[in-house]
């Protein structure tokens, strides 16, 4: 495990933030606290604090996704800097130019940080390992691998709501093999001491050796969510039952998709969450999503006070929110 | 040079596997072949002297895989570039996959490598033909033609073939011949996507895996087609426990099977692949550490008679990517020796059993009269200081590619000469 820690620097501070794998509970806990700070900033009149006035974040898009490039763009911008959006195609760069030049070309404009994403388990390391000594890496998703961002932002909304981690029981339902987002959500979970991390799924949606990411593994939903304090729900890819991994969406929803009937196996307060954009009436019903126990808008609002936590605290002025306005210049 | 000066190596521990020879003592050598052993024969005039006092003199070495890249992908290295490379590593024998550019498919790109290589005279190139075609796994190559031409074997290397139908032919037409076939085991539907061992690191990385069963059910289904055929079916790199086991099966039922290992899988698991390191991107992948000691124990019994370097240099921009967009495959030629020494050093081999897998054992396999020093053999020969240790760096190493997870590794044991027919081809006095 000694690879992760590029991530931090000599002082063990956050340098770039490409997986949970490899950190503390201490300093997930200064993230989520960090992002606490931040969250006030959305409801001012003027929400923008001058942290990082001056700095280049450049968002390196090699996958298509709105949602997240948008929150990593509030994100920045409400911190004051200024920033670059980069869509690349991956066929254009299949045609000549290699990942490593075209970081060397961004390098060049004086970019501080990278916001990647990438189909390539791996791709943000590998560009945390060969970009220039002063920048940093947030990885916005890296194929099958992490999702660090959307992972504390989902444990945020997990202590908003719940205030503590121990004792807590979690599932995440579905797509396990496939899923950046449910490996850094178990990295996390575990990490901040949660009590049981389940995960739910047919034998086609798990990964090898499963068990060896510190989870208890479900093949049925009703006893997988019994008397859980918190359902993660997985977004399905449709082209899931191209590669026969499943039989059809309909017998998904019908073993697997959470309707309100079944959400009374957990418990009363339970919360339930997404990562988003959902397949109404695949991973839940219309019910459940807009019910009095989802939580998923509320996720997409802490991602940006998260993500703000995150790019400030990796651009090197990330003690208290305080010492960061100090610092600022 | 069309010939060799009388050469005596004196005073060497000669260990030869094939004949039982582990001795101190001295070899002599003339007109590129092994005319003496221990007494000089009468009239014998050494031009060359070697000593070799404290040092291990054995066969060239025989290894069973080592991509060249010359024809068509020179960016990465050539013949001339990897047979000093071979030299430098011991080797003399060199068995080359066909899947150049052109392909071997036809005698003329058989032809055009053995000479190329008889030109340079570094070392012995012996090319394995294509099974199908343009490797494409549809219509049978001219391997009779091939054969002719000096192909060693035929394989159809990494490439799929399109059903078990054309491996059926292929292999009942091999063996009307007498023609090893090489194969990879490999489905390529379990395969699928997947560029590392399916397991609890793969899980973890997110890296799409490769399960244990894309090997083992190829295995199994190329034995049944080896025992309704009757053609030697050899196969190519191994690298699970299972395939092991299924393999010695069939090895008991009196099938002609043989096996060979690339000593990368005999040191390194999947736990290497940890941080994306891409140098240990191979394929077959790096496999769990059970699977690693069942190869080491095959090994040392003798199920697997071979190891091989399964030697690719690559250019550095081929593992400069994400870990899955990075090419496959380790630069091993100068680290095959040592590396088996240290499988010695280990207690997994014996030094007599260490050097028959590099020797007489793939020599065997392929039914060629090298890896051995009998009086009439080919003088071809490797001596080492098995004390002498060695950092790999980038200085040490002489193949174009530098591609490899064993760089900064201390190895011990360093080859001080290597003669190929006669002629000293290396030498490291240092």
């Amino acid at each position: 495990m000694s690879s992760p820690n590029i991530q931090l620097t000599d002082e063990g501070r956050l340098k770039h933030f490409l997986t949970i794998d490899g950190l503390n509970k201490t300093l997930l806990t200064e993230i989520l606290d960090t992002a606490e700070s931040f969250t006030g900033v959305s409801e001012r009149t003027v929400k923008k604090v001058p942290l990082l006035r001056g700095k280049v974040i450049c968002n390196l898009f090699f996958e298509n996704s709105t949602r997240t490039r948008t929150t990593f763009e509030v994100a920045a911008k409400r911190l004051s800097a200024d920033v670059l959006n980069l869509n690349i195609n991956t066929s254009a760069t299949a045609k000549g130019e290699t990942l490593l030049d075209t970081l060397r070309n961004l390098e060049a404009m004086h970019v501080d940080m990278f916001v990647v994403r990438h189909a390539d388990s791996g791709a943000a390391h590998f560009i945390a390992t060969h970009a220039a000594p002063h920048i940093s890496v947030v990885n916005a998703g890296d194929g099958r691998h992490a999702h660090p961002t959307q992972a504390m932002l989902d444990m945020f909304t997990i202590r908003r709501h719940k205030g503590d981690f121990t004792g807590l029981r979690v599932a995440i339902v579905g797509d396990i093999l496939h899923s950046r987002v449910a490996r850094s959500q178990i990295l996390a979970l575990n990490l901040l001491g949660t009590s049981e991390v389940r995960v739910i799924a047919p034998r086609t949606l798990l990964p090898a050796h499963v068990r060896t990411l510190g989870v208890h593994v479900y093949h049925d939903l009703m006893e997988g969510i019994k008397d859980v304090d918190v359902i993660i729900m997985l977004r399905l890819q449709r082209e899931r039952m191209r590669g026969a991994m499943l039989p059809s969406e309909h017998e998904y929803f019908q073993l697997y998709g959470l309707t309100q009937e079944r959400l009374q196996a957990a418990k009363p307060d339970a919360i339930v969450m997404h990562p988003g954009p959902i397949n109404r009436g695949v991973e839940m019903d219309s019910v459940v999503a807009d019910g009095p126990q989802s939580v998923i808008l509320q996720q997409v609002s802490f991602g940006i006070a998260v993500r703000m936590a995150v790019m400030s605290m990796a651009m090197g002025s990330g003690q208290s929110s305080g010492q960061i306005q100090g610092g600022a210049r | 040079m069309s010939s060799s000066a009388p050469t005596v190596i004196r005073n060497g521990r000669l260990i030869d596997p094939a004949n039982g020879v582990d001795t101190v003592t001295d070899l002599y050598l003339s007109d590129k072949q092994v005319i003496a052993i221990g007494k000089a024969p009468d009239g014998f005039e050494a031009s060359i002297e070697i000593d070799a006092t404290g040092k291990i003199v054995c066969p060239g070495l025989v290894d069973l895989s080592a991509r060249l890249r010359e024809p068509g992908l020179e960016h990465k290295a050539n013949i001339q570039s990897e047979t000093a490379a071979a030299a430098k590593g011991g080797i003399t024998t060199l068995c080359y996959p066909p899947d150049t550019d052109p392909v071997v498919d036809t005698p003329a790109v058989a032809t055009l490598i053995i000479r190329r290589a008889q030109r340079i005279r570094n070392a012995r190139v012996l090319p394995y033909g294509a099974m199908t075609q343009g490797l494409k796994g549809e219509q049978l190559s001219e391997m009779h033609a091939l054969k002719q031409a000096g192909c060693v074997a035929i394989t159809n290397s990494y490439a799929p073939l399109a059903n078990t139908l054309v491996e059926r032919r292929a292999l009942e037409y091999a063996a009307t011949f007498g023609i090893v076939t090489v194969l990879r085991p490999e489905d390529r539907h379990l395969k699928d996507k997947g560029c590392v061992h399916e397991g609890p690191v793969s899980s973890r990385l997110g890296l799409p895996g490769i399960p244990e069963a894309a090997e083992t059910v190829a295995v199994a289904r190329d034995i049944s087609l080896a025992e309704h055929t009757g053609c030697h079916v050899h196969f190519h790199c191994l690298s699970s426990g299972t395939a092991v086991r299924i393999l010695e099966q069939g090895q008991q039922n009196q099938l002609t099977l043989t096996a060979d290992v690339a000593i990368h899988q005999l040191h390194l698991t999947e736990m290497d692949i940890e941080g994306f390191n891409s140098d240990c991107h191979v394929q077959p992948p790096l496999r769990s550490l059970t699977d690693r000691d069942t190869l080491r124990v095959g090994l040392a019994k003798g199920s697997i008679g071979a190891i091989c370097s399964d030697h690719q240099p690559h250019e550095p921009d081929a593992k400069e990517a994400p870990f899955p967009a990075t090419q496959p495959g380790i630069s091993g030629l100068e680290t095959l020796l040592s590396l088996t020494l240290k499988l010695v050093d280990e207690g997994v081999l014996s030094l007599n059993t260490a050097i028959a897998r590099l020797t007489c054992g793939p020599a065997d396999i392929m039914g060629l009269p090298y890896g051995r020093l009998s009086v009439g053999s080919s003088a071809d020969v490797c001596i080492f200081d098995p004390d002498k240790h060695w950092t790999v760096s980038d200085q040490t190493l002489i193949s174009a590619g530098h591609n490899t997870p064993f760089m900064d590794w201390e190895l011990l044991g360093r080859v001080t000469h290597t003669l190929f027919e006669g002629n000293i081809v290396f030498q490291n006095n240092s």
